[in-house]
């Protein structure tokens, strides 16, 4: 059995499945349930100044017959009193000392700041996370993402609460920025110990085609809210990455975004992530998930002989890099197990319409299953057929190197190699 | 609501459907496992062409009508289709599912969904009024198929019904847990509403004759299906107690008065599928004993396994390989049948396997043939079996005549009706337009 217990930035947590700040982590019964059921640690949901919240918060967009692919909310922070809530964190750390309960901050002046972390931490609380994320309603008032947009102001805000801090401080980054490296370098500066991301991206889930007003629906309008869900999983992902791999940047990471499976949060952590907050999947399903997420991610150490969590932080990221850098000479052809084809032909249509024209259908009248044939010579390896196939192990992507040796773009041009012919310059 | 007068108190009332309306979730569901096959196999096992993949796609993303549509291009009874198709053995048993180890998608139930929400008389293109009136005798499924395509062509198209509902064997003849009287009627309705006249109760060769049809219309169609139950030469099977299994069916979906009170014993006797829904219906109406003679194998018989498995789970008892050697009776009512062995060819054999109780015998051992009436239109040719002789375009031997359904082939699928109707009204059209200009 792994060892799924981490140290993130010096908070210990019997393993690295939190709950990130949402609706799931709103009460001390809540998040006394979660603890109860396995996860090892959670965000509470945004302390701050009280807020008032509407009515309608969330949509959804589905996807075939999956609910909820997406999600998008326009709820605010916490709207219970910071006494109540206080009081409930106090109670959750004391009758659960070893797990990680992290508190998640929001407020406007630095004396607001001092205030609400002294508080925090009389709690008793672990840590603290800085919401810097939220693209919709706070950010209005100058909170949540407008300050996370702003790398300097975010930097600013750092420091105070640094300074005022005897735990452990997390900035939580917004994903609504052009290069994620800017905030998160901003928060290593002002010394923060660790950052969590994404919050949720901007977005408008949908428009109710009858009545012609956005959704959710506030009575006869909507707003612009915050997206989270599996379909963000590959945007998350990539910006994690991209903190992973900058040897500038050497905080820990709380990976966020779209995590629904010990799958997910594995990829997360193979790319740098330390520990990994989940909220839709939680809000879809249940606290129960979490069973499988520890019993998978353990598995899957296991056989990968890997000790602990900490073996695989970061691990696929030797392996993350820019295009200019990947092998032009690995080849691949698209190869169709005839014995498993079904005869859908969704891989012809796809090639034909969508891709490079290489696989047709065989010239027959039969009845019988009409298995496509690849002209493999006209195969670029794009792997299109290989993704729309209904069907496990039936189009396989066989490796037929152009060479032995690798070459890169890169090398290419630094060969002098870097004219492709058949462009402007060739023009007549 | 339909404009046809139905008796209430039918027997058929007490039937619930095998398979309910789906519901928005479940149809969603359902059409979103389809993955939208190209030239997908299911289109080509369906007798009418209909763009499957296509309309399924229409209901995932809520397009009914358009999804409607695309059924009805092809299939002008894709209601009734939906519901009574053998879908186990047509379009569904081709799903490349079937190939993967996943349940097929359920294409019936959703035509169905699509046609019950999607349906509007103006959905499809109607052409200019040509002024050219058809006459097509008989009201079932390929002349309702072959008059609503007429229609939309711009024809007037004029159906002459014997009975008091149109439809055919969908308003008299189908399981009522798969297509009940009111809803053919409703199609029927539909297929009105296209510019198709309908007169019922009208007997070729007693109200109206054959030759004053053809005085009256540029073309004729005969869609007239079969005749009477065939019936069994043996000793005992005259009385009201052995009925044919058409006529018996008949009323239950027409009839109040059919009753099977008391009937603690019925044999059936064939083994297509007629004989099948008789055994399935008899056991909905609450008789504890039926029993099925079949004269050869269970292998053998022209009825869907997918229909006989269920009964026989219900309870029905099977009896292969045997004949009935005669009904016997004990004050004029029936009391047994008493059954003998079959050769391999099917024919009775001298060996007794014994009497069967009964108090009620099914025979349904086919239908005859309506030769009578269809040599009263000249031209027309008949085969030794006693089917209309068509050419692919469903021209019989008088070249203003065409006929398609079960009076060509002998009794095959509602769909094969539908099929036969459009092809038959494209050929109309065509010679209609072919005289137009000289």
């Amino acid at each position: 059995m792994a060892d799924l217990e981490v140290d993130f930035a010096g908070i210990r947590s019997p393993n690295p499945f939190w709950l990130a700040s949402a609706p799931p982590t709103n009460s001390g019964d809540q998040v006394m349930r979660a603890f109860d059921t396995g996860w090892g640690g959670a965000v509470w949901k945004t302390l701050g100044n009280p807020i008032v919240n509407v009515s309608g918060r969330l949509g959804s967009i589905d996807h075939g017959a999956q609910r909820m692919m997406g999600l998008n909310n326009i709820e605010l922070i916490t709207d219970r009193p910071l006494d109540v809530n206080f009081k409930e964190i106090t109670e959750v750390k004391k009758r659960y000392p070893n797990h990680a309960v992290i508190v998640s901050l929001m407020v406007e002046s630095r004396d607001e700041w001092i205030d609400i972390i002294k508080r925090s931490e009389d709690t008793g609380a672990d840590g603290l996370e800085l919401n810097f994320g939220c693209p919709h309603g706070m950010c209005e008032r100058g909170m949540g993402s407008a300050v996370g947009q702003e790398p300097d102001v975010l930097e600013e805000l750092v420091k105070w609460v640094v300074d005022a801090a005897n735990v452990p401080v997390i900035a939580k980054l917004t994903p609504n920025i052009s290069d994620v490296r800017d905030p998160a370098m901003a928060a290593m500066r002002a010394k923060a110990d660790a950052v969590s991301l994404v919050n949720t991206i901007q977005s408008l889930i949908g428009v109710d085609l009858d009545r012609l007003t956005p959704l959710p629906r506030v009575d006869a309008a909507s707003s612009h809210g915050g997206y989270c869900g599996p379909a963000i999983k590959p945007i998350a992902l990539r910006m994690v990455g991209q903190l992973g791999r900058e040897e500038a940047f050497t905080l820990p990471i709380s990976g966020i975004g779209g995590i629904s499976n010990w799958r997910d949060a594995a990829e997360f952590i193979a790319l740098g992530a330390g520990t990994v907050q989940v909220c839709t999947a939680v809000m879809h399903y249940g606290y129960r998930i979490v069973d499988d997420m520890i019993e998978g991610l353990n598995g899957y150490l296991d056989e990968k002989g890997m000790a602990g969590v900490s073996d695989l932080v970061g691990a696929a990221i030797p392996a993350f890099k820019e295009w200019g850098d990947l092998d032009l000479n690995f080849h691949v052809v698209a190869a169709i197990d005839a014995e498993k084809c079904i005869g859908c032909d969704l891989c012809h249509v796809a090639c034909h319409d969508g891709a490079h024209q290489c696989i047709h259908l065989p010239d027959t009248q039969d009845q019988g299953i009409r298995v496509p044939w690849v002209d493999e010579p006209e195969c670029v390896g794009c792997n299109l057929c290989a993704l729309v196939c209904p069907v496990d192990d039936c189009i396989t992507m066989v490796e037929k190197r152009r060479a032995e040796a690798p070459e890169t773009w890169n090398d290419r041009v630094a060969a002098g190699r870097g004219h492709v012919p058949g462009g402007l310059a060739d023009l007549e | 609501m339909t404009s046809y007068e139905i008796p209430a108190g039918r027997p058929e009332e007490r039937f619930t459907e095998k398979y309910p309306l789906l519901s928005r979730t479940e149809a969603m569901f359902e059409s979103a496992r389809c993955i939208y096959c190209f030239d997908a196999p299911c289109i080509k096992s369906c007798p009418t062409s209909i763009d499957i993949p296509t309309f399924i796609r229409k209901i995932g993303t809520g397009n009914l009508r358009g999804s409607a549509r695309t059924i009805l291009k092809a299939n002008l009874l894709g209601d009734s289709c939906a519901r009574v198709c053998p879908v186990e053995v047509l379009c569904e048993s081709t799903c490349v599912f079937n190939d993967s180890e996943r349940p097929p998608i359920p294409i019936g139930r959703l035509q169905r969904y699509a046609m019950q929400h999607g349906l509007a008389s103006d959905l499809l293109p109607k052409a200019d009024p040509t002024g050219h009136s058809i006459g097509l005798v008989g009201g079932g499924p390929a002349s309702l198929a072959c008059a609503g395509t007429l229609a939309l062509l711009g024809h007037n198209p004029v159906i002459y019904e014997k009975d008091a509902w149109p439809g055919g064997l969908n308003a008299t003849g189908v399981a009522p847990y798969k297509l009940k009287l009111e809803d053919n009627l409703d199609e029927v309705d539909y297929i009105r509403s296209l510019g198709v006249e309908i007169k019922i109760g009208v007997e070729i060769g007693v109200d109206i004759a054959a030759e004053d049809l053809l005085g009256k219309h540029k073309a004729l169609f005969l869609g007239v299906g079969l005749g009477a139950d065939s019936t069994l030469g043996v000793h005992g099977a005259e009385g009201d107690d052995v009925v044919g299994a058409v006529q018996w069916i008949r009323r239950l979906k027409t009839d109040p008065t059919l009753a099977v009170d008391g009937v603690m014993h019925a044999v059936i006797v064939g083994g297509g599928n007629t004989a099948i829904d008789a055994m399935r219906e008899l056991i909905g109406l609450g008789v504890p004993f039926v029993s099925m003679v079949y004269r050869r194998s269970r292998d053998e018989m022209s009825g869907y396994d997918h229909e006989l498995s269920p009964a026989l789970q219900e309870g029905v008892s099977l009896v292969e390989n045997a004949a009935v050697g005669e009904i016997q009776r004990e004050n004029g009512k029936v009391t047994g049948v008493h059954i003998v062995e079959t050769d391999p060819n099917g024919k009775p054999t001298e060996t007794d396997l014994g009497v069967l109780p009964a108090d009620l015998v099914v025979m349904a051992i086919g239908q005859g043939k309506l030769a009578d009436l269809v040599r009263q239109f000249r031209g027309v040719g008949l085969t030794a079996k006693g089917n209309v002789v068509v050419d692919d375009l469903m021209v019989t031997g008088n070249p203003r005549i065409f006929a398609g359904g079960d009076v060509i082939n002998g009794g095959k699928e509602v769909v094969n009706a539908v099929h036969d109707g459009q092809v038959a009204a494209r050929s109309i059209d065509e010679l209609l337009r072919r005289s137009d200009h000289g």
